[in-house]
C-alpha cells in the first residue's frame, strides 16, 4: 500500500508573544515544529506500516529549505521517503495555490491509496489545504477523523462533529484529515535516525521546473486571496484595579456587580 | 432569476431539519454587506423536507431562497453538497458566498472553492466592504490569534468566506417581507456519492454550552490542577454562571475541551467574564474580548489579561475567589431571611 502524508513546518504559535506597545509579533526565538495535527496523520500511516511492512510512506511538504528539518524528523520516526517542494516561486502561496502545487507533486509520484493530512495547521488554522488537495486530485475526503479502520481497500472513519461523531464509509483512494484524538504520535527511533544520517540526501527537493505547473498557478501570483492588512488584536480598555486584602477586593467587586445589575441588589 | 445574480449568498446549513444558529448570525451580518454592495441577500438551503422551514430564513433578511429538497440532501455529505452548490453558482454567479465555519462548513468550503478556482478565507470574525473597490474585506485571526489579517479575493468569483459561529449576534429583521423561493432540482450524479454515512452518534454532552452562558468564570494555568475548577464552579454557582477555561488548562487535561475559550476554542460574549489565573495570551483574548464586562484575577500585575479587563484584582485567586464565594453566599442568606 502507498500512503502519502502531507506535513507543514510551522512556528510554534503557542510560543509567540506580542509586543503590546507596538502591536507586532515577536517571532524571534520561536521554535519551528512539525504542525501538531500532522504528527497524528503521520502516526496513523506508520501504524499501518507496522502492521504491513510492504507499506510505503511518503511525506510531502512545501516550504523554505529550512523545512527539510521537519521532513528529516518524519524519516527518523519511520517514514520511507521525503519530498520538499521548495522554490522562490512558491512563496506567498495561499491555500488554493498550496493545494495546487501539492497536487502537481502527487501526480508526479506513484498513485496513492491513502493521503493523510493534519486537520489544520496552527499558524493559519484554516483547515483548507486537505479538502482543496482532495478536490484537485478528484478523490473523496473525510475530515476531522478521530478513528480510522482500514479493511479490504475501504475505510470506516469516525468523523468528529460538534456534538458527537459520524461513522463514514468510503473506498480507497481517499484523503483523510487527522485530529489529535486519532492517536499518540511516536518519537524518533535510533534505527531510523542512524539510517537517515547515513544517507547523502535524505530529502528530495523539487522546484517549479520539476512540476508540470505554470508559474502563474503557484505562490503569491497564483493565489486568489491577498492579505490587505494585518494588525494586532490586542484589546485595550480602561482597567480599574481594586486594592486591599482579598476580602476588601471581593467586596468592591461585588459592589460593581450590583451597580451593573449583574447580581440582585 | 436575475435577482440571484451578483447577490450575496448565505449557505443555510441544517442538521436534522433545523437551521444552525450560525446561519441566522451570518444572515444578520450579511444584510449590511448586501446593502453596501447594492445587491440581494439570498439564502441557499438543502435538505429533505426543508421547504417548510424557509420562513425562518426570510425573517432574518433573506430576500431570495434557493432551495433543494431531496432525500440525498437530508444529511451533509461532501460530494453531494459540493456538486449542487457548484452547479447553482455556475448558474447564478453570486458575488459573495458565506458558509458557517462548522465542521461541515469547513469541509464544504475548501472543496467548493477548489472546484470553482476561487479564493476562500477561513473562520472570519469580521466582514466589511471596501468602499472604493467594492471588494469584500474578510478579517480573521492568524498565527494562533496573535495577529488579525484582513483578506481580499479581488479577481475571482464568488468571494468566499467561512464565518466563525458565535461571533455575530443574530437579530431578526423587523417587518421582513416574505422571500422569493426558487426550487432547484438536484444535479447530483452517482460519482458524487463516494462517502456514505453509516450512522450518527450524538454524544450527550455533560458539558453546558458556554457560548450561551450569561456569566462565565474561566480558569487557566494559575489554577495549578483540576481541583482548582471546583472552586471556580462554586463561584459560578453563586452567580448563576458557567465554568470555562483557557487552552493551557485544557491542554493540561484539567477540563474538557468543550469549555475552551479562544482562537482554537469557542468565542463567547457573556455579560460577565471572570478570568482567574489566566495570563491573557492573545489567542485567549480573541475568544472573549467581546464580553460586556471582563474581570481579571491574577497574581502577576503585568499579565496581559489586565489590558483586556475592565476590573482588575491583583492577588492570589485561591484567596480572592473564596472571599467572593463567602460574601455572595452570606448576602444571599441575608436577602432570604
Amino acid at each position: 500500500m502507498n500512503i502519502l502524508v502531507c506535513i507543514k513546518q510551522v512556528p510554534d504559535t503557542r510560543e509567540i508573544r506580542v509586543d503590546l506597545e507596538t502591536g507586532t509579533m515577536i517571532r524571534k526565538g520561536v521554535p519551528s515544529i512539525i504542525n501538531p495535527d500532522d504528527l497524528h496523520a503521520l502516526e496513523y500511516a506508520l501504524t499501518l506500516k507496522d502492521e504491513d511492512p510492504d507499506t510505503h510512506v511518503v511525506v510531502l511538504s512545501m516550504g523554505p529549505l529550512q523545512a527539510k528539518e521537519a521532513l528529516i524528523e518524519c524519516l527518523c520516526m519511520g517514514a520511507d521517503q521525503a519530498i520538499l517542494l521548495s522554490d522562490r516561486a512558491f512563496g506567498g502561496a495561499d491555500t488554493w495555490a498550496t493545494a495546487n502545487t501539492l497536487a502537481a507533486a502527487v501526480r508526479r509520484l506513484q498513485p496513492f491509496d491513502l493521503i493523510l493530512c493534519g486537520q489544520q495547521a496552527i499558524d493559519g488554522d484554516t483547515a483548507q489545504v486537505g479538502p482543496q488537495l482532495a478536490e484537485r486530485l478528484a478523490i473523496p475526503q473525510i475530515t476531522y477523523a478521530q478513528s480510522v479502520r482500514l479493511e479490504n481497500h475501504s475505510v470506516q472513519v469516525e468523523r468528529q462533529m460538534e456534538d458527537g461523531y459520524q461513522l463514514v464509509k468510503a473506498d480507497l483512494p481517499i484523503l483523510i484529515t487527522a485530529t489529535r484524538k486519532l492517536n499518540q504520535p511516536r518519537y524518533m527511533n535510533i534505527r531510523d535516525i542512524v539510517k537517515v544520517h547515513q544517507a547523502d540526501d535524505p530529502v528530495q527537493v523539487w522546484g517549479l521546473e520539476d512540476l508540470d505547473l505554470d508559474p502563474g498557478q503557484v505562490g503569491l501570483k497564483g493565489s486568489p486571496t491577498r492579505v490587505k492588512r494585518s494588525f494586532s488584536p490586542a484589546a485595550s480598555s480602561e482597567v480599574r484595579f481594586f486594592s486591599g486584602t482579598a476580602d476588601e477586593m471581593a467586596a468592591s467587586l461585588i459592589d460593581s456587580f450590583r451597580t451593573l445589575n449583574l447580581i440582585e441588589k | 432569476m436575475n435577482h440571484s445574480n451578483n447577490a450575496v449568498w448565505v449557505f443555510a446549513e441544517q442538521r436534522d431539519g433545523e437551521f444552525l444558529p450560525v446561519v441566522y448570525e451570518i444572515l444578520t451580518e450579511a444584510r449590511g454587506i448586501a446593502e453596501k454592495l447594492n445587491t440581494n441577500l439570498c439564502a441557499v438551503a438543502f435538505g429533505q423536507g426543508v421547504t417548510g422551514k424557509l420562513d425562518q430564513l426570510a425573517a432574518f433578511g433573506a430576500q431570495t431562497i434557493l432551495c433543494t429538497d431531496a432525500p440525498e440532501f437530508s444529511t451533509y455529505t461532501t460530494g453531494v453538497y459540493t456538486r449542487q452548490l457548484a452547479e447553482l453558482i455556475h448558474q447564478y454567479s453570486p458575488a459573495v458566498l458565506f458558509i458557517g465555519a462548522t465542521h461541515n462548513g469547513r469541509d464544504l468550503g475548501p472543496r467548493l472553492a477548489s472546484r470553482l478556482d476561487t479564493g476562500l478565507t477561513a473562520d472570519c470574525t469580521s466582514l466589511d466592504v471596501d468602499a472604493d473597490t467594492g471588494n469584500l474585506l474578510m478579517t480573521r485571526p492568524a498565527f494562533g490569534g496573535n495577529l488579525m489579517a484582513t483578506i481580499i479575493s479581488p479577481n475571482r468569483h464568488p468571494q468566499m468566506a467561512t464565518v466563525r459561529p458565535g461571533v455575530f449576534k443574530a437579530m431578526p429583521l423587523p417587518g421582513a417581507p416574505a422571500a422569493a423561493v426558487v426550487q432547484a432540482t438536484s444535479q447530483v450524479q452517482s460519482g458524487d456519492m463516494l462517502t456514505e454515512i453509516v450512522h450518527v452518534v450524538k454524544e450527550k454532552s455533560q458539558e453546558e454550552d458556554i457560548t450561551r452562558a450569561r456569566i462565565i468564570v474561566a480558569g487557566g494555568r494559575g489554577l495549578g490542577n483540576a481541583t482548582g475548577f471546583d472552586l471556580l464552579q462554586e463561584l459560578a454557582d453563586c452567580l448563576g454562571g458557567t465554568v470555562a477555561a483557557s487552552r493551557a488548562a485544557v491542554d493540561a487535561g484539567w477540563i474538557n475541551n468543550a469549555r475552551q475559550v479562544g482562537q482554537t476554542g469557542k468565542t463567547v460574549q457573556p455579560e460577565l467574564y471572570i478570568a482567574c489565573g489566566i495570563s491573557g495570551a492573545i489567542q485567549h483574548l480573541a475568544g472573549m474580548n467581546k464580553a460586556r464586562t471582563i474581570v481579571a484575577i491574577n497574581k502577576d500585575k503585568d499579565a496581559p489579561i489586565f489590558k483586556a479587563a475592565h476590573y482588575g484584582l491583583v492577588g492570589d485567586l485561591f484567596q480572592v475567589v473564596p472571599a467572593l464565594v463567602k460574601q455572595l453566599k452570606s448576602q444571599e442568606k441575608g436577602t432570604k431571611s
